[in-house]
């Protein structure tokens, strides 16, 4: 293709010259030029090599269907469309699929034995031993473009969610009468077009509207729009219609800011997407030098590229005629080949009627085009138009059925979808809207062309995925006669091209095959996205902790103050354990000096879910596996929570402020779930206006005071309450004052020391912390972290939901009946707790595991096992294991089979290779009768 | 991306709403008298309706907790109704 640079060019600016280049050659170009426009005019006729056979491959169109010209931006994107790659200063641009470049690639030899790889080779050949030996080699001598490891990625997309009353798909002639007249109507309307410039056919077809030229028309009515305040979104592309007429769009920034990606939600949908021109089935249709003639158009009078200066235009329709007489015009040597015996030609115009193009000739580009009559004509570009195929990707998306139109030869929308109207071309309507045209007909009269069984020559049905007619007779031989196996056998139709432009040719060829009409054989299901866009603008900023928001301690800072390591504890950031230094020494110190003296810890996520109301008791009673409406006000009562399958949900206390005032103190990793649970309930079971619940878990932050000296802290920080034994006992709660501000005191231990559980307005934490700082001086107190709380609780035998239980855990695992058989009324999960499975005896019951032989803490999640005729055989599993400051030596917490009635036993304990030896003891190993609680 | 209408909020994205299940499956009332098989199939046994369908969803961002008619074919809603205004059990799995 020898295409050069003429006069004129709409989209780019003369004044502006820029260089980049492209597989190592420099190539220069101007403002407001694509990478294919540039390299067009630079004279590189060859762009890529093709995906299979590495057949040299120029540009087929100019923009989101051209299936050839992948190319991969170094620093930016690989396998990107030259077509929609704006031209700039500097930018390094490599051919996809070729070693070194396109124009000598060493996998070329590929193609002479073409006849030997057809569809399914790979599949058939590779099989024996493995076909994963092979793989690698064939995937690096198959396949498109590779990532720059430099590449950063793109920036996260900005994402925008948008409603709207009509979202116009298109910005050509019919989707700008479309948007105009529901604009005036005073509709919000919201119009987008994947060109930079609206105008869709307008930009390169000549036309006159209302007295204007049509790109001038076409900025007037985006000017309107934009004047009435409507959205005109350019360089955007409408991927996706989705349940409930929510439209994806992926706008492709301009300048280097990220791109966006638009949810837009319609009340009405009108798409105007247009059609896409349709190659010819001639031999070596795929020669560089073969491209569309719309393209040749656009090339001609967007960018000021000819295609070349001996040019064929082939075509079964009229509507090439206008890149003829442009190209004519131009000072090319133009010869129409017009398949139509019987069409009318302008005047002054060289036209061969009634023959069809045999093949294209040529090495790596087209120097001749022979006819069906054996004519041969010189030529250093062959531009072919086969018919257009209406761009209806978004209607079947939106459950569309498509017609089939005999006078058009082509798939047009069916039966109406509600809310989703297809207008202009994409509906099958070519020329201009009835209203715009003012009598200017276009003559799209067109005869069938459709590709042939038994051609001598290649020809092409799909340029990117190198599927060519023999491998569409392949497929029938082997009867792949479904167009969706047709499909998955040969490629045809797959990756980034989605069969834009050889979709149809394919069903014809098939039909011809099988002896059915078109229609008959149908389409493959239309799938987002209709281009690809990147994952990144999918998942705009959602990462990190801006996916999964790490909840923070209004005490935050005063915890890093005092040196404190954080770690990550049910989605709160929480304090490990304070101060440098070893961390298991510190963590040892800190449950020693709990145990020994005073503890402040920050509790602040607690669940504290306030129940309110007449109904709340009898509420309770139903959400608990135990009876709650006996707690008298000013107590608190551990319990559990169950699922209607009768398994452990939570644990937690439970307060009663009140005859109708309760909070229900659930797990700190589990308070959404809880909250949820009550709500449904509530609402489902009970009078909701005789319940309430509000979770305050967020706005009250809860200070804990633990060990053995936390009565003369608290008492030195003064809370307006009495603190002896008969006023405010284990398992008690008040409110008192701290500052003249209600707070609540509660006397739950986590630790099995004498513990106050002191809650206040989060906003209050900051100066709460710093009197109990204060006091906490006095007494010596210690910072306690949650790994220290962790050990002190595990002495004590005190459970972690989801760490000491598992989904099959019930109350009766952890030795606990009573509720069960007092409780008179309906709980969750009850009718669960006497299924055979919850009576069986060889249930996995909480137990505690003492490692007698001298090597030291066990290892969480080791598994007890039993050996029983040569097999070996899990018995459950190490739930929580530390080592004890308290008892100076390691304890350990597990699930074990019937392990409450094997209380004694030695079983082993395998963790990976070491197997170890373990006592099974009460869960309780410190202080079982419970009196330093009230010590 | 589907619009479920709460009764509270109004048309809001399927992302914030919570399944609860089928309406219609009452919990069996009563335990010593409910059969292991009326109970499993409260538990476990699901219809997933082609079609017209009923059931139970919950607004995450408001709390409500309503019946919705929709079409599991073509994703049609019918409309929404919050549950009992003063008690009464529409049934939910859970
Ligand atoms: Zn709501």
């Amino acid at each position: 293709m020898t295409a050069w640079r003429t006069e004129g060019g709409t989209a780019i600016d003369r004044s502006r010259p820029l260089a980049f280049t492209f597989d190592g050659k420099a190539i220069d170009g101007f403002a407001g030029d694509t990478v294919a426009s540039a390299l067009l005019a630079g004279g590189v006729s060859v762009l890529a090599r093709s995906f299979k056979y590495h057949r040299p491959r120029g540009l087929w169109g100019a923009g989101v269907e051209e299936p050839n010209a992948l190319v991969d931006i170094a620093g930016g994107l690989p396998n990107t469309r030259a077509t929609q790659v704006p031209a700039a200063d500097g930018l390094v641009v490599r051919s996809v699929n070729a070693e070194p470049n396109a124009e000598k690639d060493r996998h070329a030899f590929l193609d002479a034995f073409s006849r030997f790889i057809p569809a399914a080779f790979y599949y058939k050949t590779f099989m024996f031993p493995d076909w994963h030996l092979f793989e690698p080699r064939i995937r690096e001598m198959a396949g498109l473009g590779t990532l720059d490891e430099a590449t950063k990625g793109p920036a996260f997309a900005e994402q925008v969610n948008q409603h709207c009353d009509v979202l116009v798909v298109g910005a050509g002639p019919s989707g700008l009468l479309a948007a105009r007249k529901a604009a005036r109507a005073g509709k919000r309307v919201v119009l987008c077009d994947d060109g930079r410039q609206v105008g869709g056919s307008l930009l390169f077809r000549a036309a006159v509207i209302e007295g204007k030229p049509g790109a001038e028309w076409a900025a007037d009515v985006a000017a309107e729009l934009e004047r009435a305040g409507l959205r005109v979104l350019t360089g955007t592309t409408a991927f996706g219609i989705y349940d409930h007429r929510l439209v994806g769009l992926h706008q492709k920034a301009a300048d280097g800011a990220p791109d966006r990606l638009w949810r837009i939600r319609a009340r009405s949908i009108v798409l105007a997407a247009g059609a896409i021109e349709r190659p010819l089935p001639f031999g070596n249709n795929d020669l560089p030098g073969v491209m569309s003639a719309e393209a040749a158009l656009v090339y001609l009078r967007r960018f000021g590229v000819a295609a070349g200066r001996k040019v064929v235009i082939a075509a079964n329709n009229g509507l090439a005629y206008e890149t003829a007489e442009a190209l004519a015009a131009a000072g090319a040597d133009v010869t129409v080949v017009d398949y139509r015996a019987d069409a009318a030609s302008p005047a002054g115009l060289r036209v061969l009627k009634g023959l069809a193009v045999a093949t294209a000739v040529g090495r790596s580009a087209v120097t001749a085009v022979k006819l069906s009559d054996g004519t041969v004509l010189e030529a250093d570009a062959l531009l072919a138009s086969g018919g257009f195929t209406p761009t209806v990707h978004l209607y079947c998306q939106a459950q569309g059925k498509l017609d089939w139109r005999d006078d058009i030869l082509a798939f047009v929308p069916g039966r109406s979808v509600d809310g989703v109207e297809v207008v202009g071309a994409a509906a099958g309507n070519f020329g201009l809207p009835a209203e715009l045209a003012g009598g200017s007909e276009r003559d799209f009269r067109i005869v069938a062309a459709w590709p042939k069984p038994g051609a001598r020559e290649r020809v092409w049905i799909d340029l990117q995925n190198d599927v060519t007619a023999k491998d569409v007779e392949l497929a029938v031989r082997e009867n792949f006669v479904s167009v969706e196996h047709l499909k998955r056998y040969t490629t045809l139709g797959m990756a980034t091209d989605q069969g834009k432009t050889s979709n149809v040719n394919g069903l014809a060829l098939m039909a011809e095959l099988t002896g059915r009409r078109i229609p008959e054989v149908g389409t493959t299901t239309y799938r987002p996205p209709f281009t690809p866009v990147p994952l990144a603008s999918f998942a705009g900023a959602r990462s990190g902790t801006r996916m999964n928001p790490i909840r923070r301690l209004p005490l935050e800072a005063q915890h890093r103050a005092d040196g404190a390591m954080f770690r990550e504890y049910g989605g709160w950031l929480r304090p490990a354990f304070y101060g440098a230094g070893a961390p298991e020494e510190r963590i040892q110190a800190e449950a020693q000096a709990a145990r020994e003296g005073v503890a402040l810890f920050d509790g602040s996520p607690l669940g504290k879910i306030d129940v309110m109301g007449p109904d709340a008791a009898p509420f309770l009673d139903f959400i608990y596996y135990n009876t709650m409406s006996t707690l008298a006000p000013g107590r608190c009562r551990y319990g559990f929570i169950l699922t209607e399958a009768g398994n452990i949900y939570d644990d937690g206390v439970l307060m009663r402020l009140d005859e109708n005032r309760f909070v229900v103190s659930c797990s700190s990793s589990h308070v959404a779930g809880v909250h949820g649970l009550l709500e449904e309930w509530r609402q489902d079971r009970f009078d909701k206006r005789r319940v309430f619940i509000h979770n305050v878990t967020a706005g009250m932050a809860t200070l804990t005071v633990t060990g053995p000296r936390a009565r003369a802290l608290v008492e030195s920080v003064g809370l307006s309450i009495a603190l002896d034994d008969a006023a405010l006992p284990h398992m008690a709660v008040v409110s008192g004052l701290f500052d003249g501000i209600a707070v609540r005191i509660a006397r739950v231990s986590f630790t099995g020391e004498r513990s106050y559980e002191i809650s206040v307005p989060a906003d209050r934490a900051r100066a709460l912390w710093a009197r109990l700082r204060q006091a906490g001086e006095a007494c010596g107190a210690t910072l306690l972290g949650l790994e220290a709380l962790m050990i002190l609780r595990a002495e004590k035998g005190y459970i972690v939901i989801g760490k000491d239980t598992d989904g099959t855990s019930r109350p009766i695992d952890f030795g606990l009946t009573a509720p069960l058989e007092r409780k008179k009324v309906a709980f969750i999960g009850r009718r669960s707790l006497i299924t055979e499975d919850a009576a069986g005896p060889d249930r996995r019951q909480f137990v505690g595991l003492e490692a007698v032989d001298g090597k030291g803490v066990l290892p969480t999640g080791a598994h007890g096992i039993e050996r029983k005729a040569g097999a070996t055989r899990s018995l459950g599993y190490v739930t929580s294991s530390y080592f004890s400051p308290a008892l100076r030596k390691p304890i350990a917490l597990g699930l074990i089979e019937r392990g409450l009635s094997r209380m004694g036993d030695i079983i082993e304990l395998q963790h990976l290779r070491d197997v170890r030896q373990a006592r099974i003891v009460p869960s309780c190993a410190f202080d079982e009768e419970g009196a330093r609680l009230h010590a | 991306m589907q619009l479920f209408p709460c009764p509270f909020c109004g048309p809001r994205s399927e992302s914030e709403f919570h399944f609860g299940g089928d309406a219609g499956n009452h919990r069996p009332e009563g335990f010593r008298d409910v059969t292991d098989g009326v109970w499993a199939a409260y538990l476990y046994e699901r219809n997933n309706r082609r079609g017209a369908a009923s059931e139970i969803w919950m607004h995450m961002a408001c709390g409500e907790v309503f019946r919705m008619e929709r079409d599991t074919v073509n994703h049609r809603v019918a409309q929404s109704v919050a549950l009992g205004k003063g008690g009464g059990n529409d049934g939910m799995a859970h």
